[in-house]
């Protein structure tokens, strides 16, 4: 009667380890072209910025030869690669030294992000009633802002650092994620599973971390890739801006900001930032689409 | 049933179908043959994943991108559909085939009118006017039996009820005339006295339009009800055919025989002669075995006859009735085996009182914001979800709660787990009072005393967490056990009075099956040693087979354990064979409550007797009293005054059931009936079910 054979002594290993997980999701990223190719990007700039002292020609921050065109040699030996920026310093450098600024507070901002918004949309979308209302509420007030001008009144108010990058991206895009979390749990909360876990007395928390917040994770994962993206396209405008990083750490939008004054006469120095920062959001763009495409697959 | 003639409307010869994915090429069906006369409806039987819903998509010509015919011929009407190009198979679609799906709610448009949609079929199909298409949709909705047709057609599909969504959609189907109408589970969706409505629908199409129809569907009993020859499926091809009463009377194929077997026939008993489940599961369909592919659950498998070449259908007679045809190389054997070893099962004692609700009331408020309501000082309504339910449960007994949707059953097993707490009333568990305790104040043993298990088995378990996890879980909530080691033994243990194997303990539930899943569910029930279980329709959604192994599974638990089992249902054929004790319920108030055999006899309250009346029975030698109910069921938000089946009552008095609240009569110490007509009267009442040898429980 039973469906399957009794098998009383089997002790079965855990079929699926974390990293074997991990290696099957590279296999089934093959399956989605596009995929493969953000999460070629991606693994290009992460290697990169890993690496930086390692492959960085020059010193970043050192004045050698302004105004070098790329390929250009320094008569002190080695050349430079992408040209030299107006002060004389490598632009290859900096750009491997960029990629780990933009490479760390992005994913810093974005993380902190999704803590913030994940907490209140639990809240909001597991108590529902006021508490809700009022999360709500405060999110669409901060949402009907546009975000560019929020991030100028914070960063002009607190200074610029890189700790308040970081805040006010979380400030601009937690409710963002909120609205997504609270509308995931409004249709979890009501699987018998949750009902389950209230039957056996379970917290409120444990309810929502650990019997509704993993089964968001899909959607939340590709979000949480999309997201980085404009994550990184905010830091660059803020450091277009001037209100990024303070100099003279090498940053990407930073260094556009630097030299567009000069971008019709020395086009490489605005334009090879550019393109860092293009191919580094188009790469996680490209990962999100890829891994939509796989959790659209069964 | 209807009046045939010879003509061949759709004949179907050995048709393989084949879906083609990823993992190759996957046959859905095999060697289909099936001849259809005008004005005759076949019935296709079997569980899921047996290719019915596919024969119906062939003759359709819709499969989708990955689906085709392999081989063998569609004949409809001299024409072979597979040959057809797309536009005339266009015109044949909705004109000369129409289909009708399991759910109307997401068959019909729920941005257009119903009168919209119904004129689309003529204006699409023929050369007519406005004018007359809405005269054919006027007149079509008279013919499916639609009360008022004319606010009908100026509805919206929401405005009306599942019923009549259904009926509309089937309307829709006969638009056209067409000459083959396929049905596909169209009544799965329905609450049963509706089902009764749509299934005496069905079953006159054929008489009243001459249409022929095929009739596809999980439930013997509704086969029989409506269909005059039927074809039963397993695992891609057909097992058995042949005419409906002598199949039905003696199946030659051990599948079909299991089937029956599955099913709580009104002979069928817990303790005398309890379901036997087929054991083993059905091979997916690149896992098929050599030979028969019933071979690995049948009970008459013989090596190196059932294992070899495919087999073909036999002929088990060609008479008068028609032919009777069967795939299985040993039926003629398989008769004389049958005599069966005696499985009875011993009864359980029914102990002392575990649970007891005294005059226990839900109410829900709902707020009115629109200003009229807030005008008038009515903006709060009362919502009496549960009134009055009075009732007690005992120590190895099981009290059935059965009712149809917005019956209030939901409300009272969250009542009872402390999800709510209740607005009036009484509710004691082992003594102890809980009827304002809610889940979160409940002590961990109030907690594992009283556990669900839930309907649907893809949702009773998280997908994010592994089997173990999940049953540990509740050992470890519960202050059975902390210390690792011993709790994954328990759970392996429970995994074994579930009888799953114990290498499920890393399995996720997406690897499971519906009915492991719910196993697993039980599984987790009990890891408190509870004294109540609820069962809130653990096996509706689950196939036959599976439904009896799993009903098997909880009466076995309760023979061990002595829990208390509260079966929430509203399939009354299960619930007569499991319980001890029923609980009729009807927008929230206890309409009759008694002994299970008690309930099944006269005196009856009406609309028990309507319920009765609105099960199909397998069982061609049971004879039934035909009751429809009209009308729907009243909202919860403005239930009738007095009784509240007043509105639908066939055997409504008067004004009394308008005004008065219906008096509680006890025709003995158990069984309690709520409704004015007298019981003497009731008692008058000839029975519903008469099955013919009258020694059955």
């Amino acid at each position: 009667m039973s469906e399957a054979t009794l098998n009383t002594a089997t002790e079965a290993k855990n079929p699926v380890s974390g990293l074997r997980r991990i290696i099957m999701m590279i296999g089934l990223m093959r399956e989605s072209p596009a995929g493969m190719v953000g999460a070629f990007l991606v693994s290009f700039w992460v290697l990169v910025a890993i690496f930086a002292p390692l492959i960085s020609p020059f010193e970043p921050n050192a004045t050698l030869v302004p105004f070098m065109k790329p390929g250009a040699v320094n008569p002190d030996g080695g050349t430079f690669w992408l040209g030299t920026d107006h002060i004389g310093r490598d632009i290859l450098s900096r750009i491997i030294w960029g990629s780990r600024t933009v490479l760390f507070y992005a994913p810093l901002a974005t993380f902190c992000a999704y803590v913030l918004g994940i907490v209140m949309g639990l809240v909001a979308g597991y108590y529902r009633g006021w508490i809700d209302d009022v999360l709500s509420r405060i999110g669409d007030m901060i949402l009907s802002f546009p975000v560019l001008v929020l991030y100028i009144i914070i960063i002009s108010t607190v200074g610029a650092s890189g700790l308040n990058i970081v805040i006010a991206i979380v400030f601009a895009s937690g409710p963002g994620i909120m609205r997504i979390v609270r509308g995931l749990v409004l249709d979890l909360r009501n699987r018998d599973y949750v009902a389950a876990a209230q039957t056996r007395g379970e917290s409120a928390w444990r309810i929502m971390l650990v019997e509704i917040l993993p089964n968001a994770r899909g959607p939340l994962i590709v979000d949480a890739c999309l997201r980085m993206g404009y994550v990184i396209i905010n830091i660059g405008v803020l450091g277009f801006l001037g209100l990024g990083l303070p100099p003279p750490d090498p940053d990407w939008g930073g260094m556009i900001n630097e030299t567009r004054q000069m971008a019709l006469i020395f086009p490489h120095m605005t334009v090879i930032p550019c393109i860092a920062i293009s191919t580094l959001i188009l790469g996680f763009n490209l990962l999100a689409d890829g891994m939509r495409d796989i959790s659209l697959r069964d | 049933m209807a009046e045939q003639s010879n003509e061949v409307v759709l004949n179907i010869q050995n048709l393989d179908i084949s879906y083609y994915t990823r993992a190759g090429e996957i046959p859905a069906v095999v060697d289909f043959s099936l001849e259809v006369k005008r004005g005759e409806t076949i019935g296709l039987v079997g569980e899921s994943g047996c290719g019915k819903s596919t024969v119906a998509m062939a003759i359709m010509q819709y499969m989708g991108h990955n689906g085709a015919v392999k081989s063998g011929t569609i004949e409809f009407k001299g024409r072979d559909l597979t040959k057809l190009s797309e536009e005339e198979l266009r015109q044949i679609r909705g004109k000369e085939i129409s289909m009708i799906y399991q759910e109307p709610f997401s068959a019909l448009n729920p941005s257009m009118r119903i009168d919209q949609q119904l004129m689309e079929v003529p204006l699409a199909h023929e050369q007519i006017d406005v004018k007359e298409a809405h005269e054919r949709a006027r007149q079509i909705l008279t013919d499916v039996n639609i009360p008022d047709p004319d606010r009908v057609l100026a509805s919206y599909p929401h405005q009306l009820s599942g019923g009549q969504q259904q009926r509309v959609v089937i309307a829709m189907g006969l638009l056209s005339n067409p000459d083959l109408l396929l049905l596909d589970e169209p009544t799965t969706a329905l609450d049963v006295t509706v089902e009764a409505g749509i299934v005496k629908l069905i079953a006159n199409i054929s008489k009243k339009f001459g249409t022929s129809q095929i009739y596809i569907s999980h439930n013997l009993g509704l086969i029989l009800e409506t269909c005059d020859r039927v074809f039963v499926m397993y695992s891609g091809e057909v097992v058995e055919e042949g005419r409906i009463k002598p199949l039905f009377k003696s199946p030659r194929h051990p599948y079909t025989h299991g089937l029956f077997g599955c099913i709580a026939l009104p002979t069928a008993d817990k303790t005398a002669a309890p379901l036997t489940p087929i054991r083993g599961q059905l091979p997916l369909p690149h896992e098929r075995p050599k030979g028969c592919n019933f071979a690995p659950r049948c009970d008459h498998f013989a090596a190196g006859v059932c294992d070899q070449d495919d087999i073909h259908m036999e002929d088990v007679a060609d008479d008068v009735d028609g032919k009777h045809r069967v795939r299985c190389l040993r039926w003629t054997e398989i008769e004389q085996i049958r005599a069966e070893a005696d499985q009875s099962k011993e009864a359980a004692g029914i102990g002392h009182e575990v649970l007891k609700v005294i005059d226990m009331q839900k109410y829900y408020s709902m707020h009115d914001r629109s200003l009229k309501a807030v005008m008038s000082g009515t903006s709060v309504k009362l919502v009496k979800a549960n009134e009055k339910i009075d009732f007690e449960a005992h120590e190895s007994e099981t009290l059935a709660i059965v009712g149809e949707s917005g019956c209030g059953k939901s409300t009272l097993a969250k009542v009872l787990l402390g999800l709510e707490t209740a607005t009036g009333g009484e509710i004691f568990l082992n003594g102890e009072a809980i009827h304002d305790v809610s889940v979160q104040s409940r002590s961990n043993s109030q907690l594992a005393s009283m556990q669900m298990v839930f309907q649907n088995p893809s949702d009773t378990l998280n997908p994010s967490h592994t089997v173990g996890q999940q049953i540990g879980r509740a050992i470890t909530k519960f202050g059975v056990e902390h210390n690792r080691h011993k709790v994954r033994d328990m759970v392996m243990s429970l995994l074994d009075i579930v009888k799953l194997p114990r290498d499920f303990y890393y399995r996720r539930p997406r690897q499971l099956s519906g009915g492991q899943k719910q196993r697993i569910g039980i599984a987790r029930a009990f890891a408190g040693q509870p004294s109540m279980i609820i069962a809130d329709e653990p096996v509706s959604a689950l196939d036959v087979s599976v439904a009896a192994a799993i009903t098997e599974l909880l009466m076995d638990l309760q023979r061990e354990r002595k829990m208390t089992l509260l079966f929430i249902s509203h399939d009354l054929s299960i619930v007569r064979y499991l319980s001890d004790r029923i609980l009729v319920m009807y927008l929230g108030q206890v309409m009759e409550q008694g002994l299970t055999r008690e309930v099944f006899q006269p005196p009856y309250h009406p609309y028990t007797e309507a319920l009765l009346s609105a099960v199909p029975i397998a069982d061609p030698e049971v004879s039934k009293r035909e009751i429809v109910l009209e009308g729907n069921l009243p909202s919860v938000l403005n239930p009738p005054k007095g009784c509240p089946f007043e509105t639908r009552c066939p055997r409504k008095v008067g004004k009394i059931c308008e005004e008065d609240r219906p008096p509680v009569q006890s025709d003995s110490e158990n069984h309690h009936i709520a409704c004015h007509i007298p019981l003497d009267e009731l008692r008058q009442v000839e029975p519903v079910i008469e099955v013919p040898d009258a020694a059955v429980a």
